[in-house]
This record gives C-alpha cells, structure tokens and sequence, in this order.
C-alpha cells in the first residue's frame, strides 16, 4: 500500500504544489487537502505548506489556525500522526499551539530568498530520521518573517529535549534565537521547519537535492510503524 | 449633486463640464459631443476621458507601432497577436505561451511601495485573462542617481512592494534589470513583465457575444482608489508646484489577487466563461468598453450592482476607478450559477452586473435611471490619433560628434591602471551584484525555476514530464538610445536575443516597454519614431514578431525627458531545460572561447560612465544577422554538451562578463590577450554580437569545427583556473577581491 501523504491547501498557500512534488519525489502519493473540509482522507501524514495563507493577515498563520482542517490535524498530531509544517505552516503549528514559541519580522526587515545551510541538530523525529545527527545541509530559505522566538526557559526546554531539529550555519538569515531553523514537539512527529526543503528536491531546480531526506524520512517511519 | 442622467444631458446642453480637468482637450471634448449628438453626461464623460487618454489610447504612438504589425516577420508561433490582453506564441507539445511587459513608472514614483506593487498585479491579471496560468514575473527597473538621497526613498519602496506582492501571489521572479543614471531621477521606471501559460485550447479573449448571456464582475470590492490613474497621472509631465496626486495610485491586494488566479483557472478549467477581460487602467469603463466593442451586440449594466468598498462613491467615480484584483467575465445564462459557486469556493466575490444585449449601444444604469449611452467602439477603439511632429535634435549630432576616442578620455594604459578600470567598473552600482534587491524576491516557488537573476536569462520548465521550458530576458540600455535611438533600440532587442540564446532557448517573440518624455516635444517624438522603426526592422530581420507591450510617455519632469528607453523582452523556447547553459565558470581546465569581433566601441559605455562621467559618441554597430548565427551556434552547442557556460557580452564588455562568470562558478580564469587587440579594447568594448563561453576539452575540436564552417570568429582566450583572475602580461586579482568589488555595493549606498 502507498503511503498518503496530505498536503493542505489554505487561501493564499503557495509551496502546495512543490510540497506534492516533494512527496511524489520520495515515493509517496500525495494528496491535496482542502482547509475547508474537515475530512483528511486517510492519509498517512500531513504537509503544511509555505505561502501567505489568509495574506498573513492580523498575524501569520493566525487565521489559518481555526480552519475546520486545523480541528482534525490538530486532533491527529496529538495522537501521534506526523505532521510536517514549512514555512508559513511552521507559523500555523505555533498558532496552534502544537509547536511553542513564535515567528515573528526578520530582524533585517526584509523578505529574504537564499540558499542556506543548515545542521540536523535532531536525526529522529518523524521527518529527519534520513539524516544523521549533525549532518550539514543545503535548501532554500525564503521568508519575511521566519525569525523564532520563545521564552528563554522554553527554549532551555528545546535544547535539552533535543527539541531543536535544525539550526542555521555560517548566517543567522532573520535574527532567530539561538539560530533555531526548526523545532519539534516532545513526542518527535509535528516538525516545524522555516527553511524549504521542497525546493531542494531536484537538481534541476534546487540549489541541493538535500532537502528530500524530510520526505523519505517520513516515508520509513510510517512503514516501520 | 443631482444625477446626470442621459435624459438630463439632452435637455441641459450648455451645462459646464469639466473636461479639461479630466484631461481632455478642447478639440476632443468636441468630438465626443459629436459622436453622441449631445453633451455626454457625467458618467459618460468620466469614461471618453480616461479611455481616451494617451494611456489607454496611445493617440500619439499609434501612428509609429503599427510598423509591429506592418513589418512582422512571418512566425508560425504566433497564434495571437497585438491587440488583446497579451500575445500568445505556441512553443509546441501543445503549450501556448503569453507574455507581456508593461510600465507602472508615474504611479511608482508618487507612491513606490504600492506603485510597484499594483505594477505586478495588473501585469499578472493581462497574463490571467488570456487563459494563462501565470508562471513567473520580472522586473526592469531603472533609478535616478544610486547616491541620490531621493533614490533612498523610491529604491526600496519599491524594491519592497514587488516583492511584496509578488511573493504574497506565489510568482518566482526570475530576472530583470536594475539601472541607475540620473536621468531618471524624477521619473524612475517600474516596468512589469509576467509569463503564463496553458494549453492551446485554453486561450481566452476578451469579447461580449450573444444577447441574453451575462456580465459578471468578480474579484475585490470597488473603491475610490485610481481615479484618474490613467488619465491624470500616466498621461501627464509632472510639475512641481501641482497638487498631490497620491489618490490617483491604486492600493493592491495580492492575497486578493492569489484567490482570483486560483479561481479563474478553475473557472476555465471548467470551460465557464465566453470572454474576459481584467480590470486595470480604466478600470470598469475600460472592461465594460472594451468587451462590448470586442463582440457582437450591446451590453447593459446596472452600475449600482456592483459592490463597493465605499458606498457614496457616485457613478462617475464607479466606472473610473481602477480599484485593483478584479475581472470581468461573459457567462452564459446556464452557467452563471456553477460560475458563482466556483467564486465562493475561492472566497472570491461575484455579482451579475448586466447583460449583453441585441443592440449596438452600451448602456449603463443607475438606480433605473440611464447614465451612459455610447457605441462603445467609440470609446475603446476610435480614439483620437495624433501624427504628432517630430525632428532630429539640434543637439544629436554634437552629442555623437563627442566620441570616448582616447584622445578625448584617458584610457588605462598600464596593467595596474587596466585593473583599477576593471574593479572600478565591477564595483559601479549599475554593473555591482544586485543581489540585496533579487533576493528580497522568491525565486524558488511553484519548483520550476530552471535559471534566474544573476542568469543572463529567467528560464522555467513548463512541463515536468518532457522537460519543455521557456525563457526570458529583458534588455534596454538607454545611454545607448540616447545616442542613437534607431541603433539603441535594435541593440536593446539584440542583448535580449543573445541573453535568450546564451542559456540554450531558442528566441520566438518579443514583447516591448517603451518609456520616453513627452510627446508633445518634438526631440522626444523623433526618438520615439527612431525607436520603434528601428525594433519593428529588427524583429522582422531576426524573426522574432512584437506580440504586444506598452508605452509610457510624459516620462519627464518638466522640461527634462528621461533618456530614451526602449525595454525589450524576448522569450524562448528550449525542448529540454536539463541542456540549459548557466553564466558560471564551473569547471577547472575547460578553455575560454570569446565569440564574435571586437572593436574598438566604447560610445555609451559602461567605462565611460563610471571612469568619465562621459555620454558621447555612436553606440556599438548593429548586426543582426552575426547575432542570429550567434544564437544559433550558442543554441546548438547548449543543445549538444558542447558548451558547460555561456555569457553574453554587453555593458562593461568582456571585463565584466569575466568578473562575473568568475564569481558565479567560483573558479578563476587566466586569460590572454589577442595579439592584434589592445588590451583596454579587448576588456571593455562593447562590440554587440559577442559572448564568452567555456567548453570542455572533449568538445574543443566539434565546438571549433561548428564555428568554423559557419563563419563564427571563435577566439580562445585562456582557461578555468584557480582563484584569481589573470590577464597575462597586464594583471592579476583574486576572487576575493573581485566579490569585495562586486557585492555589497547598493546596500551600502542605501545605508
């Protein structure tokens, strides 16, 4: 049997459709889910993907939170179904309250598009089980507002649960602290990513083909289970 | 105010209107009463003014473009022409692509961020509303001074509003340009530049046909935001004592805008419409106008149908508002119910807003009451036409007399001095790494961005399973069309083609932007008449036809006129995207070729900008048919492995494709230069027809025979290598110092 992957599609998602490539590339089928039905259709795993949903109106993410989809991604990440947020997603976990801590304006003021790298701080989430712990790697970063923030004391808690799943090398791209590109919950299957590794899943068009490793990862990890 | 009714008009004909203010003349405020036989009223008025404006009418350039159709070459790509929303060129396996560039300056000048920004979106909308999904966008910029404090202002507004709302819409911006020259500094140009496509099937036009089916507009609420945008801002000089003309800038909404490309694709999809037509300049008179006159029959629409952002906006202001993210679509009857479904879904506002009708009259109504009552083929169509005057300036042959022979500017004549011009150059703002503006743009998103900017060509694949991509680039050098708008304008053209080829695609069609001052100066018409006689002859020479575009005029504040600048976009196509050839020097040991003749052309360069401040001279020749076999060698060594980068040579000449290639690869190169070429001449000349390409030893015998037996001057000029650039004999420059150069530059002046 294939493995389903869900890709949701909100008003205003852009990095849909290279999610279901990404999935496709990986060897799953993808599946696309719309943020009006509740219903997610079987699938095995789910994909928040980058974009502005709702414009980012009121707050990035803020809206998006209370989509009828949300209610039952919320209800089956709890029960342990991997949940994988790029981007703009990352900000719909947080508003959700799966993921701590916020994203909020680069502290350069300025969208930002570029090749970044990366450290695998965290190889066996749901996600990452691919790589290996501090492996280096390559994907695109683009956001205007991909800079995380959290409490000091929660982002103590990440670093000793090994929460954090990757962090920026060489350049701190938008002033996140403690250079936090992802993050996970306690139980390793809702990642929050702000980089894009589905577009880095072809030579053709991405700067790598690293960022694949996201999407087998979750692939092993539902065959496994 | 009371109502102007049509029954109100006839009875009141001497009531003052205020024609003038809206930007007509005397002469055409006449023809109008004409026409209808009576005043028009208000509304109707409103409509003549902004369509009949030099904006939407292009009542001075008229008379010029219509060589693009005259002298267009025979394509058999060409499935629509000038005159719809865009042009549409078939790039085989079925696909149609359309394209268009058009300017957004006057509005970016008064308000940059939303000026930009709404630039986008109405280029975007033109693309949309012929069938197309929108695949990616580019941007031609040009800025005053780069140390101008104004510049400060304009620069990053609008850097910012493309961005913002190109990224909100989820459109890679694959390239464009970024050029500073004083002569823009009050009248900066924002040109906008979307690629779409679709199937051949899929293409829509804009018309209204058959009595009964219905008008539906559909997309964000009417405002008051754009009155007059066409009208009073886009078609006037500016002047600096006037009142603000900030309300006539329309505000986007690119969230609004995503929705309405999502839900019209669904709406085609489902073969849902007859015609369509975006709203953009003009906004609701153009649409209702220009569908009406498009088709077969009348149309009637109730005015207070539509929905308002602003409830006491009157009827006039309604059919002038150029209100943006919004469509107007012909749905039969049957269809209307699946159409308005398909618009909830999207969360997308839709409203019946009239009919067309057996008639031949297009006829508007306010509360039950009659406002407009026009043929509408007067209003879209016909136009006033001007055969403006024009005449050589009597200061054009002065300005070509004062050539950058090395008499007149001194030339580097040492090594060191050579590469002091070189890092000089590298580090000016027009040729330094634009990198802090492209990447406030996402490139990457949709995943099909196969090159773009610092590529000489944007290039995306359009079909993921056959490979078939598209490519395009945007060139035009105004110093150049200063000296000799004819040759300026040809060798803007020429850049283009040769960015197109250089990356592999194979030039199809172009598409223009044509910013120039007012055309009520005669210097300024003659340039203008130069320019387009010189882009339709080389279209027809090169093959590659003018599928549509704009004009901007009035780029000027008071009596200084922007330099002429003619922007052209060519688009190409290429079978398979994986054979691309990307500008870096990637591999160690493969031999540099230099393609093409180099003279001794340094009129409008680069170097004569940065070193001497000096804009004198005739631009570098023109030869159209050494760029096709240019292109085609380039195409076919893209095609069969012979070739692992390309560059094309232009502003800054070899020198800065050097530099370039260099950093992008991050490899060095040893160079040697020519015995029979000086070597100032051979680093920054700026012969047209030239490009630099690195070949791998395997392929040097086949890539040398190619050029050979078709006659194309192939120089080697050295090898990849190391981490310097080396010109033997004359100097030495590490990468390191080059990027020092070359980056960081245009964040530093905004600092």
């Amino acid at each position: 049997m294939t493995t389903r992957v869900g890709v949701v599609t909100f008003p205003g998602s852009l990095d849909d459709r290279d999610a279901q490539r990404a999935v496709r590339l990986a060897g799953a089928e993808p599946v696309a889910l719309w943020h009006r039905d509740k219903d997610l259709h079987q699938v095995d795993a789910v994909v928040l993907p980058g974009g502005f949903s709702y414009g980012d109106y009121l707050r990035c993410g803020a809206i998006s939170r209370f989509s009828p989809v949300m209610d039952t991604i919320i209800e089956q990440a709890k029960l342990g179904m991997p949940v994988l947020g790029i981007c703009n997603g990352f900000q719909v976990l947080c508003e959700s309250h799966l993921l701590p801590g916020a994203l909020t304006r680069n502290d350069s003021l300025h969208f930002i598009c570029r090749d970044q790298k990366l450290r695998i701080e965290n190889a066996n989430t749901a996600w990452t089980r691919d790589y290996s712990a501090g492996q280096e790697i390559v994907v695109p970063l683009k956001n205007g507002e991909g800079r995380f923030v959290a409490d000091q004391h929660v982002l103590d808690e990440l670093e000793a649960e090994g929460r954090v799943v990757a962090r920026y090398l060489d350049l701190n791209p938008n002033g996140s602290y403690r250079d936090i590109a992802g993050i996970t919950n306690a139980a390793g299957n809702v990642v929050g990513l702000m980089p894009h590794p589905e577009h880095a899943v072809e030579p053709l068009t991405g700067p790598t083909t690293e960022g694949l490793g996201f999407f087998t990862s979750v692939l092993k990890q539902l065959v496994n289970a | 105010m009371s109502l102007d009714t049509v029954k109100n008009a006839e009875q009141t004909p001497d009531a003052a209107q205020p024609w003038a203010e809206l930007g007509l003349k005397e002469d055409e405020y006449a023809r109008i009463r004409e026409i209808l036989g009576r005043r028009p009223t208000g509304a109707e008025l409103a409509m003549y003014s902004v369509m009949w404006s030099e904006h939407c009418s292009y009542k001075s350039s008229k008379v010029h473009l219509k060589q693009f159709g005259e002298k267009a070459p025979a394509s058999d790509a060409m499935l629509v022409g000038i005159g719809e929303n865009a042009g549409v060129v078939d790039v085989g396996q079925g696909y149609a692509v359309t394209f268009k560039v058009e300017s957004h300056n006057h509005p970016s000048y008064i308000e940059p961020y939303q000026g930009a920004a709404t630039g986008i979106g109405g280029i975007v909308r033109d693309i949309l509303a012929m069938g197309a999904r929108p695949v990616a966008v580019m941007d031609p910029l040009r800025f005053g001074a780069a140390d101008h404090p104004d510049t400060r202002r304009v620069l990053p507004g609008i850097v910012a509003g493309i961005g913002g709302y190109g990224n909100c819409l989820g459109l890679p911006n694959i390239g464009g340009e970024v050029v500073f020259d004083s002569c823009y500094q009050g009248n900066p140009l924002v040109n906008a530049l979307c690629v779409g496509v679709m199937k051949h099937e899929d293409i829509h036009l804009a018309q209204a046909s058959g009595a009964g089916n219905k008008v539906i507009l559909y997309g964000a609420r009417t405002g008051g935001d754009g009155i007059g945008g066409v009208s009073v801002l886009a078609s006037e000089t500016f002047d600096a004592t006037g009142p603000a003309k900030r309300p006539a800038v329309q505000v986007g909404d690119p969230f609004q805008e995503k929705l309405l490309i999502e839900c019209t694709l669904e709406i085609f999809a489902e073969k849902l419409v007859l015609g369509i037509q975006d709203l953009g300049g003009a906004g609701l008179s153009c649409a209702t106008s220009e569908l009406a006159s498009a088709g077969s029959g009348g149309m009637r629409v109730e005015l207070d149908t539509v929905p308002l952002r602003d409830s006491s906006l009157s009827p006039e202001e309604i059919l002038m508002s150029e209100s943006q993210e919004r469509m107007c679509a012909i749905v039969e009857p049957g269809k209307v119910d699946r159409f308005l479904e398909i618009c909830e879904k999207w969360d997308v506002i839709a409203t019946v807003i009239g009919e067309v009708t057996e008639g031949e009259r297009l006829e508007i109504f306010w509360h039950g009451e009659q406002v407009v009552d026009v043929p509408p083929r007067t209003v879209a169509h016909d136009g006033p036409v001007y055969n403006r005057p024009y005449a050589r300036p009597s200061w054009q042959d002065a300005l070509q007399a004062d050539a950058p022979t090395a008499e007149r500017l001194l030339r580097p004549a040492t090594g060191e001095a050579l590469k002091e011009a070189l890092l000089q150059v590298a580090g000016s703002p027009n040729q330094a790494s634009k990198a802090w503006i492209t990447d406030q743009y996402d490139r990457y998103v949709i995943g099909n961005t196969v090159l773009a900017t610092p590529e000489d060509s944007g290039m995306v694949r359009i079909d993921e399973e056959t490979n078939l991509g598209v490519s395009v680039a945007t060139d035009g050098n105004g110093r150049y069309a200063k000296l000799d708008p004819y040759a300026g304008a040809q060798l803007a053209l020429a850049e283009a083609y040769r960015n197109v080829a250089a990356g592999g695609a194979k030039p199809l069609a172009v598409s223009d932007c044509l910013n120039f001052g007012s055309p009520e100066d005669p210097d300024v018409m003659w340039q203008f008449a130069e320019a387009t006689r010189g882009l339709a002859d080389a279209c027809l020479v090169l093959g590659t036809p003018v599928t549509g575009g704009n004009v901007s005029l009035y780029n000027q504040t008071g009596d200084v006129a922007i330099h002429p600048t003619p922007v052209v976009a060519v688009l190409g196509v290429i079978d398979d995207v994986t054979r691309r050839t990307p500008i870096g020097f990637a591999e160690e040991g493969q031999h540099l070729y230099l393609l093409g003749d180099t003279a001794d052309e340094l009129g409008g360069s680069a170097w004569s900008q940065v070193v001497h401040g000096h804009l004198g001279g005739l631009p570098p020749k023109v030869d159209l048919e050494r760029e096709r076999l240019l292109g085609e060698i380039l195409i076919a060594a893209s095609r069969d492995g012979m070739i692992d980068a390309a560059h094309d040579l232009s502003d800054g000449g070899l020198a800065q494709a050097l530099v370039e290639s260099c950093l992008k690869g991050g490899n060095g190169a040893r160079i040697v230069v020519p015995a029979e070429l000086d070597p100032f001449v051979f680093l920054f000349s700026e012969s047209a027809g030239r490009a630099v390409v690195s070949v791998p030893r395997s392929e040097e015998l086949r890539f040398n025979d190619m050029c050979g037996a078709r006659g194309l001057p192939a120089t080697r000029i050295g090898v990849v290598d190391g981490d310097v650039l080396e010109v033997q004999g004359q100097f030495t420059v590490s990468l390191a110092e080059l990027k020092d150069a070359h980056t960081g530059v245009i964040e530093a002046l905004l600092a």
